[in-house]
């Protein structure tokens, strides 16, 4: 049962159906995660984080559709099973964190309720034992009072109490995988490193492994041990933390890195936003020919402009997407 | 939740004020008495003198501020007034219409409610399937069609050439009186109620909850009963209460074109011959109706969505 990694992805492409025609958003993508590990998807706005983790728990919806590719989940390839097979591993052996804490709970229903329904619908409790079960997951979040705050709703919970509702959630069932989608971006600066250190502690905990998603290049080599760029829906490099900011590869990491304070000003400072590198992501319909990262690439020539550049193996199993690459 | 109630109650009293004080101005300006239209519509003609007296007997010679200040305190006293006809307190004249409207209203909001709500469920849970065409056609006609026609073709079509029901009236009280005009009048609430359920149904259905509810593991089935249904509910409940109100208003027309006693035929008449205490009271009571629905609908809200209560 464990010889295998946690999670394979396997040339994963995802389609954006306009009409009759269907533009890859995501292409050839492709990593693993291994048991218990983090694992980090940096990358700009649009660059296709988020529909890459809706697409590994299944649920994409019209006008996104898987378009080729593998993932397999322990194992067992789980991109065409039926519905029903699929929401036997939502929630209870993958499950997701979003990013927006204000809207991701349902603002009529206490919170206690919205926490327990995990365990009526994956451990067949009775409401009864799930509401039981739901006091201490909530004390496990670290949410003071939890017998009193059950009976919440939404609406009288701050942003970063939200998401630890969220979190109890998500790890209610003990899942395998932890998918966290910029899980902190809405938050306050203060209530960001609590959030963070929460997942991490409870997933160390738990031997939960994790999809780290964020624009943010520092937070994610604080959480991961490995991290995949992604620009315009291709995983670019994927490298470990400490190796990518050492030597960046690919003209879009450095530019990533570069745009970062000093690592000492980043730790002190916490999260910062990346700076822009001049231009933005093209979107989906209007990728460009050969490299789609050419257009704002300083180290850029004509072969970047006509040929895309094929996947180059780096030492220490790293991979870079580029015809230039350091 | 009683302070709320209390509340909502409070916040209806000035409305109540600006109510009376507008349906009295407008017919302190409207020309025309009880008098002068006794004489207008060639029934009877009356002398000067008489005219003068009865204009005196009602209160007409007073200023307006006079009269204005006494209908205030008759108000505060629940005394509508004498009916300038029957010369009955009008308030008794009213609660012989009042049963009629209630019931024709409440049964028009039933059939609205009971077709238009499923019907919307469904064309939002199966969009863009012929089911949805189908009801969304159905409801795009439901509210163009006129209701003096609608309640026309009804008759002709169930009373005369089917003779299943009743074509007119309100006989004995019974329920097939009740049915078509109870339909007339409910096929545009159904309609709008049908589009309004589905708007909200779709909108729910792409919200941040919904999406976590699936990432839960839930079925769509499970996704429905426990988080779509609810949310759904508080908008439903409100087009519901809005409504209500335009049909009670709207009765008038059915009212009329079925022979039907009830608040409307009344103030039709009552506007026809000028009786101005017959009339003031008829609407008040309306509004009265229209608010204390809509207040009912609130508290059913505020029990709904717990955010209601502290905005
Ligand atoms: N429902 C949708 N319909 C059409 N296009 C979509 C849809 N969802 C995503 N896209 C497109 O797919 C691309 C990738 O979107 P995605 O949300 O995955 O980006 P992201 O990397 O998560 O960005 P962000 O940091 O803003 O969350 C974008 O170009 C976006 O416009
Ligand atoms: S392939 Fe060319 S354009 Fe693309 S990143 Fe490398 S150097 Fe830049
Ligand atoms: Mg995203």
């Amino acid at each position: 049962m464990s010889g295998n990694p946690l999670l394979e992805v396997e040339n994963l492409r995802i389609d954006l159906t306009v009409g009759d025609t269907r533009f890859p958003a995501v292409q050839d993508i492709s990593f693993t995660i291994e048991r218990g590990e983090t694992f980090g998807l940096v990358g700009e706005s649009g660059c296709g984080k988020s529909i890459t983790s809706l697409a590994l728990i299944g649920l994409l919806r019209h006008p996104l559709s898987i378009g080729g590719g593998k993932i397999r989940f322990d194992g067992r390839e789980i991109q065409n099973l039926s519905p029903g097979e699929m929401r036997k591993l939502r929630g209870n052996r993958i499950s997701m964190i979003f990013q927006e804490p204000m809207t991701a709970l349902n603002p009529l229903s206490p919170i206690g309720r919205q926490i327990a329904e995990m365990f009526v619908l994956h451990k067949g409790a009775s409401w009864r034992e799930a509401e039981r079960m739901s006091v201490e997951a909530l004390a496990s979040v670290r949410v003071p009072a939890p017998e009193r705050r059950i009976k919440d709703y939404p609406h009288q919970l701050s942003g970063g109490m939200r998401q630890r509702v969220m979190i109890a959630i998500a790890l209610a069932c003990e899942p395998d995988l932890l998918l966290a989608d910029e899980p902190t971006t809405a938050l306050d600066v203060t209530v960001q490193a609590e959030i963070l250190e929460l997942i991490r502690d409870l997933s160390a905990a738990r031997g939960t492994a994790v999809l780290m998603i964020s624009h943010d290049l520092g937070l994610i080599a604080n959480m991961c041990r490995r991290v995949g760029v992604m620009y315009a829906g291709r995983l670019v490099e994927e490298r470990y933390a400490d190796e990518i900011f050492q030597n960046p590869s690919h003209p879009y990491t450095s530019g990533l890195v570069a745009s970062l304070p000093l690592l000492g000003a980043r730790l002190k400072h916490g999260r910062q936003r990346l700076k822009e590198i001049a231009g933005v992501v093209p979107p989906v319909a209007a990728f460009p020919a050969g490299c789609r990262f050419n257009p704002r690439c300083y180290a850029a020539t004509d072969i970047c402009r006509g040929q895309d550049p094929g996947v180059t193996p780096l030492a220490n199993g790293g991979l870079v997407r580029c015809h230039h690459h350091e | 939740m009683l302070t709320f109630i209390v509340r909502r109650l409070l916040q209806t009293l000035p409305i109540i004020f600006a109510v009376a004080a507008l349906i009295f101005v407008l017919f302190s300006v409207i020309p025309g008495t009880f008098a002068s239209s006794m004489s207008e519509d060639g029934r009877s003609v009356l002398d000067p003198e008489i005219m003068a007296r009865m204009n005196k007997e009602f209160g007409y010679d007073d200023p307006v501020y006079v009269r204005f200040g006494k209908y205030i305190r008759q108000l505060a006293s629940f005394d509508l007034g004498t009916s300038f006809r029957t010369r009955q307190p009008v308030i008794s004249v009213i609660a012989d219409r009042l049963w009629p409207t209630a019931q024709l209203a409440f049964a028009s909001m039933v059939f609205a409610i009971v077709i238009g709500v499923p019907l919307g469920f469904i064309a939002a849970l199966r969009s863009d399937s012929w089911v949805d065409m189908v009801s969304m056609v159905t409801a795009v006609s439901g509210l163009s069609l006129p209701k003096f026609w609608l309640g026309l073709m009804l008759m002709y079509l169930f009373a005369l050439v089917l003779g299943w029901l009743p074509s007119f009236g309100y006989g004995d009280g019974s329920f097939r009186y009740l049915i078509l005009p109870a339909v007339a009048l409910g096929v545009a609430p159904m309609a709008l109620l049908a589009r309004t359920t589905r708007a909200a149904v779709l909108d729910i259905m792409n919200a941040d909850f919904v999406r976590t509810a699936r990432a839960k593991g839930m079925s769509e089935r499970r996704v429905v009963q426990w988080h779509l249904t609810r949310n759904a509910l508080v908008i439903v409940l409100t087009t519901i209460g809005l409504q209500f109100g335009t049909v009670i208003g709207q009765a008038v027309v059915v009212e009329k074109l079925f022979s039907w006693p009830g608040l409307g035929s009344l103030l039709v008449d009552s506007v026809t011959l000028r009786d101005i205490p017959v009339v003031q009271g008829s609407i008040l009571v309306i509004v009265l109706l229209f608010l204390l629905i809509n207040t009912l609908v609130d508290v059913l809200c505020a029990v709904i969505d717990p955010r209601i209560k502290y905005s």
